[in-house]
């Protein structure tokens, strides 16, 4: 019996590997990873990890023996090269591994800049690896030059850590505003508000034209036409999930490698999972960038791959620590056509997404209980009228007993 | 190492040693000892770590922080003395022989 082989060594795959133990399931096991590492949490690498806050030991999803005492083969700093269908074998270096059942959970890539314009130049990073945060960690000292290309999440990260060890920090945003791709105003405003607070320029509507430098970047050539002295460049202009594997094994490729409802590829003896897989959610086929994916669609994948033949259903939710603000997301706000905000005490605010009557996600900054309450309501599929939310006379808590269903929304 | 006993709610128990510093959810996680899953890795964002500490040993913890207190209120089953997230609760040597106890599920 060939088993279960597993193509990634991140959170989706090892969250595949752990739940088929758990299930009972007694063949073999197997994780090609292409990092040298076992698996690893990523989020801590644009918080704590990259300025000495914590150390890899503690990133790691399990302790070093738990692979080897759940009879899971771990083949790390190994590329899996090609998937032969037919024969059901990975190559991998000098290896060909069977299978009889192959998992995808090859995660995502940062995009890169072009070469034209300068991505190809030393002090130019990207942030997905522990290598990657070990490569730049000596570029974080105070004083020093930092340009963030890209007003997402892990450059808004990326930006608090360097404004904390005293850099010179530059976020520019092609976009209208930062977060402009996932959040409503009223959170960008929130968190340019916070990195103002903390000295962090930003600029948005304002593209990077090209990188300048002799081998090293020294120069910025930006969208109107100004220039800045640099010391180092992080570029966090997004993720593409990866596919080359399976697209030379010719399976469905549509935004991500496509699966059903059950986890499953174009090819019955492929799954997919995490990251790299879409899957049909609300009307659209869509790919999740978050941890809570990774662990259920993997776990998911396990478990039907036992033949529970269960359905997914994606309960989305994010997180992110900037300075000492906590952001916390649950749902998916796409498609929304209007949002609440809910002001709290002090530094906090809570924003409520809705389409027609449904509450589809809110963001909650500083607020963990309105998070609780959204993300409860969302899960259960309820939602609650935007008044109460805006209300600030009621309990966030008291919100749950008011959450209905859309008929009794309608009823009423 | 700080002694640690994890009870899952079947009341099969699992005494281990934790370093200090670490965390309770960090020695249930490196023993591979089931009941508390912390999704998020131990960031106070997802509420999957709950724990009932021993009444016992109350007394020797360090105070909840809000967070920790407004994530507990929505977990499940949460008790409003006993219960704390592990991810938040750093061991030292004052905790030496804790004894905590897993709920019947997480969040």
């Amino acid at each position: 019996m060939a088993g279960i082989v597993i193509i990634g060594a991140g959170q989706a795959g090892a969250s595949v590997a752990a739940k088929a133990r758990v299930l009972g399931f007694s063949g073999q096991v197997t994780i090609i990873g292409d990092e040298p590492v076992a698996p690893y949490q990523r989020p801590p690498l644009s918080k704590g990890y990259l300025i000495g806050e914590t150390n890899f030991e503690r990133l790691l999803l399990r302790s070093p023996s738990f692979w080897s005492e759940n009879g899971i083969d771990l083949k790390l700093g190994a590329p899996a090269s090609a998937i032969d269908r037919f024969a059901k074998t990975v190559r991998c270096c000098d290896e060909t591994v069977r299978y009889d059942q192959l998992v995808l959970a090859t995660g995502s890539s940062p995009r890169r800049l072009p070469a034209q314009v300068g991505g190809q130049l030393g002090g130019v990073y990207t942030f997905r690896t522990v290598a990657d945060a070990n490569a730049m960690t000596a570029e974080f000292s105070p004083g020093r030059k930092l340009l963030i290309v890209g007003g997402g999440y892990i450059g808004l990260e990326a930006a608090a850590l360097g404004a904390k060890l005293g850099l010179d920090v530059t976020l520019i945003e092609m976009a209208p505003r930062i977060l402009q791709r996932v959040a409503a105003p009223a959170t960008s405003d929130f968190f340019r508000a916070l990195h103002a607070e903390h000295g962090v320029t930003i600029l948005e509507n304002i593209g990077l034209g090209r990188l300048i430098g002799e081998g090293r970047v020294s120069r910025a050539l930006l969208s109107d036409g100004t220039e800045l002295e640099v010391d180092f460049v992080i570029v966090g202009i997004g993720i593409a999930p990866r596919t080359q594997l399976a697209s030379e094994a010719g399976l469905v490729i549509d935004n991500g490698v496509a699966t059903d409802a059950f986890g499953r590829t174009s090819d019955p003896s492929i799954w997919a999972a995490g990251e790299c897989a879409s899957f049909r959610h609300g009307g659209s086929r869509i790919r999740l960038e978050s941890v809570g994916h990774a662990i259920d669609h993997g776990e998911l994948v396990a478990r039907n791959i036992a033949g529970a033949a269960v359905r997914y259903k994606a309960q989305p939710w994010f997180w992110s620590d900037q300075y000492n603000a906590k952001l916390q997301i649950a749902g998916l706000n796409v498609g929304h056509d209007r949002f609440v905000v809910r002001e709290g005490e002090g530094p906090s605010q809570s924003v409520w997404y809705y389409r027609g009557p449904q509450l589809l996600a809110l963001d909650a900054m500083n607020d963990s209980r309105s998070y609780m309450v959204g993300k409860r309501i969302i899960e259960t599929g309820q939602t609650i009228l935007p008044e109460f939310v805006s209300d600030t006379s009621k309990d966030v808590k008291s919100l749950l007993s008011l959450a209905t269903t859309i008929t009794e929304t309608f009823a009423a | 190492m700080i002694k640690i006993t994890y009870v899952e709610h079947n009341g099969r128990e699992h005494t281990v040693g934790v370093p200090q510093g670490g965390t309770l959810m960090e020695g249930a996680r490196d023993n591979g000892i089931p009941g508390i899953e912390a999704d998020c890795g131990g960031a106070c964002s997802c509420a999957t770590c709950h724990a009932y500490i021993d009444s016992a040993w109350i007394e020797k913890l360090p105070a909840k922080q809000p967070m920790e207190a407004d994530m507990l209120d929505f977990a499940y089953e949460p008790d409003a003395t006993r219960s704390r997230l592990t991810c938040q609760v750093r061991v030292t040597e004052a905790l030496n022989g804790l004894v905590l106890h897993m709920p019947e599920r997480q969040a």
